[in-house]
């Protein structure tokens, strides 16, 4: 037998000085695209600091930051059609807000209401996946639907290069190379996975190579590029809806937050490497591009970010004043119907949640204070918007 | 999708079926009955299944319906939840209860919660299919019983068979209801028996047990397999004179405890048969509800007779781990001695 040659392709459009390396092909040429999505990164980055600032006055649970890793997630939700089903993991904010979950739906979910994943719209998407690699799984499911069901719809997956080492994303490439899924498989590789490096988590190249052992078809972009991203993702879906199977698709990019608030990434990350992340990072990029191209300007940015600043707020002020759904909802959807056996148990919290309820109208009558907790756009002026502040 | 295709009224033929041809039956109307039913497994195509519960169903509903899956048992599950969310009722096999641990991660933290975590948004109407169960010297990893394993997992629903017939009328509900279900088929008596089906689509409804033999004196609870050794053993107890009532729980999980209280209170003697290790099985949840419930009912202490809390042994010693029915008839004897039964004298060992 001859010796079999695999190679792994890299595609990167846009360099980080924000100059083009090459001519952008017509499919992601739209200007009109390219401000949505612009747009899209900065609104995310600013709700994410937001997120931030909620979770450190203990008004939000454990976040975990997307900052520098916009590009991947526009691009996918800019590429997807509304018919496709997406499984986000846990750091998907900007394909969730462009499929139509709201910024209020996402603070809820992160705020610990279960109906924050009851999404008004996307009906058939996947909530935030938890358990590592595990969503790959269910968009798997959502392919072999769509292919048993003869519909041209697509299943697009998202996860961290963590989540490449476990079973669950070989075996999901090993199906959908076997069964020619309409499948669009997009790894987050931000090089940390919580604090473990890149280096050790993976003794091949590339990410990407781990297409080839599944026989699919594997690609590496540049993640902090909004361009390249974008065609991976629109040649991979557009591959999918022909019935010509699945692709995986490594997004480099750099994790520049803490994993979670919950962690300190200065334990173990060196901040000479975090500083030099900086410059790469995929907002002022584009930004250089869209202004060289004359498409935005600081003065567009100034009322986007006003106009940015005060939907955030909009938002947060809904979820805060959202209550708790009644203690005995924790059984209103466990099962189809209440089961019988279940009554005594249902019937037991429903009495305590109606004394409690009693209990404290009365303790809180009179008691009313609330602390004004509103994003300023200076508020914005560091961490992630220094570009806006040189410029 | 949720097309019901008509059943022709020929095909309501009454057979003689063993549980596994019931189970394949229940599977060939369920298919009819809705193409959004899907069946998926390792083997279970071309080859019918190693059991042969699949057998036939690729010829009549084509590869799209019944599909071969990779060796993956994680996938397996994973997709399976995918498919169920976005509109199909896939029926997916495990070949062996015991390879269905790498499937945990997928049963346990998603197809249980996500109903739940989406506020019903997204449902997961599965099954999973597993054969179960010592008995018939299989390899080493392809006899245990952990059903309380899923048992203790709110979200999802345990069912299991102990009869060609309930196999029939319980898988169809299984199917048909819209939360996942782990339906484990006591392989033991996969052909034992056979029993008059006839294929009308009726399903049994789950969340509930039923009591296949009425008594007086003892209430005996068990499932499965196992059902075979206590109904022979109430036969051999009648015969000396105490009069057992024989519950078959059926739905391990939601796990209906009124009927079984109900009984206990008539009865006022309680034993649980159950293959399965004897620490937190899914006997000592009937026991201790027992006890709450019908405490002032009881005559005697509620008894377990289970398997040992040991590894389940290899094939030359699953018969000593296997409860049988002298132990049965033995500790149901000791368990009367303890107390009057109803109406008549006291037994006791010696007396018997």
């Amino acid at each position: 037998m001859d010796t079999l040659t695999f190679s792994i392709k890299f595609e990167q459009f846009l360099g980080p000085d924000g100059r083009l390396i090459k001519a952008l092909p017509e499919e992601i040429s739209n200007k009109e695209d390219m401000l949505m999505a612009y747009e899209t990164m900065v609104l995310i980055r600013a709700f994410d600091k937001k997120a931030i600032a909620l979770q450190r006055t203990g008004k939000l649970g454990t976040y975990p930051s997307i900052l520098g890793q916009e590009a991947i997630g526009t691009a996918i939700g800019m590429a997807m059609s509304q018919s496709d089903v997406f499984a986000p993991y846990y750091r998907d904010f900007c394909t969730q807000y462009l499929r139509g979950v709201s910024l209020k739906e996402m603070l809820l979910y992160w705020g610990g209401h279960e109906r924050g994943s009851n999404f008004e719209h996307c009906r058939r998407d996947f909530p935030v996946c938890v358990p590592i690699a595990t969503q790959l799984g269910h968009a798997a499911g959502a392919a072999v639907t769509f292919k048993t069901l003869g519909q041209h719809h697509a299943a697009v997956v998202t996860c961290g290069e963590g989540a490449t080492s476990k079973g669950d994303f070989l075996e999901t490439l090993n199906l959908a190379g076997a069964w020619q899924l309409p499948l669009v498989v997009v790894v987050n590789n931000n090089q940390w996975a919580i604090s473990t490096p890149r280096r050790i988590q993976c003794g091949a190249q590339t990410i990407a190579q781990k297409a080839i052992g599944a026989g699919i078809e594997g690609i590496v972009v540049d993640g902090n590029d909004y361009f390249s991203v974008s065609y991976a993702v629109k040649h991979a879906l557009k591959k999918a809806y022909a019935g010509k199977g699945a692709t995986l698709i490594e997004a480099v990019t750099y994790r520049l937050g803490d994993h979670t608030t919950a962690d300190d990434a200065s334990r173990y990350r060196d901040a000479d490497e975090l500083h030099a992340a900086w410059k790469n990072e995929p907002i002022a990029r584009l930004k250089k591009f869209l202004v060289a191209e004359k498409l935005w300007s600081n003065a567009k940015d100034k009322e986007f970010l006003k106009q940015t600043v005060k939907k955030i707020n909009q938002a947060v002020e809904a979820y805060l004043q959202e209550e708790a759904e009644p203690p005995e909802s924790m059984f209103d959807h466990l099962y189809e119907y209440l089961p019988k056996p279940l009554e005594d148990q249902y019937a037991e919290l429903k009495a305590i949640s109606a004394l409690e309820k009693n209990r404290r109208a009365k303790e809180e009558s009179g008691v009313k204070t609330q602390s004004s907790s509103a994003l300023k756009v200076s508020d914005l002026k560091q961490g992630g918007f220094e570009h806006e502040s040189n410029s | 999708m949720n097309q019901i295709v008509k059943i022709s009224k020929t095909k309501k033929t009454s057979q003689k079926l063993s549980m596994l041809e019931s189970v394949n039956l229940a599977l060939d109307y369920a298919m009819s009955e809705s193409e959004d039913v899907v069946v998926l497994g390792e083997d279970i195509a071309v080859n019918g299944g190693v059991f042969r519960a699949t057998d036939h169903l690729r010829d009549k509903y084509g590869v799209k319906r019944v599909m071969d899956t990779p060796l993956a048992e994680t996938m397996i599950a994973g997709m399976t939840i995918g498919m169920a969310t976005q509109g199909l009722r896939p029926v997916a096999e495990i070949q062996f209860m015991g390879f269905i641990y790498a499937a945990l991660e997928q049963l346990i933290g998603h197809a249980a919660r996500m109903r739940n975590r989406t506020r019903g948004r997204l449902t997961c109407p599965l099954v999973i299919r597993a054969p179960y169960g010592g008995g018939i010297h299989a390899p080493e990893h392809h006899c245990e019983s952990t059903e309380a394993i899923f048992a203790h997992v709110p979200g999802l629903r345990v069912v299991i068979p102990s009869s060609p017939k309930r196999a029939y009328g319980l898988l169809l509900s299984a199917i048909r209801a819209n939360d996942p279900v782990i339906f484990l088929e006591p392989k033991r008596i996969y052909r034992i028996s056979k029993s008059e089906i006839e294929n009308d689509g009726e399903g049994i409804p789950l969340d509930r047990c039923f009591i296949l033999k009425q008594g007086k004196d003892m209430t005996l609870v068990s499932w499965g397999a196992m059902i075979v050794e206590t109904m022979k053993a109430a036969e051999e107890l009648e015969a000396k004179g105490i009069s057992c009532e024989v519950v078959d729980v059926a739905s391990i999980s939601p796990l209906d405890h009124q009927t079984i209280v109900n009984s206990v209170k008539k009865t006022g003697r309680c034993m649980v048969i159950h293959e399965a290790a004897r620490s937190c099985g899914v006997g000592a949840e009937i026991a201790a509800t027992v006890s709450e419930q019908a405490f002032p009912f009881l005559k005697a202490p509620v008894s377990r007779i289970t398997g040992y809390d040991t590894i389940m042994p290899y094939f030359k010693n699953e018969d000593h781990y296997l409860p049988s029915v002298e132990k049965i008839v033995d500790i149901a004897i000791e368990t009367c001695g303890l107390g009057q039964l109803n109406g008549r004298q006291e037994v006791s060992h010696a007396s018997l």
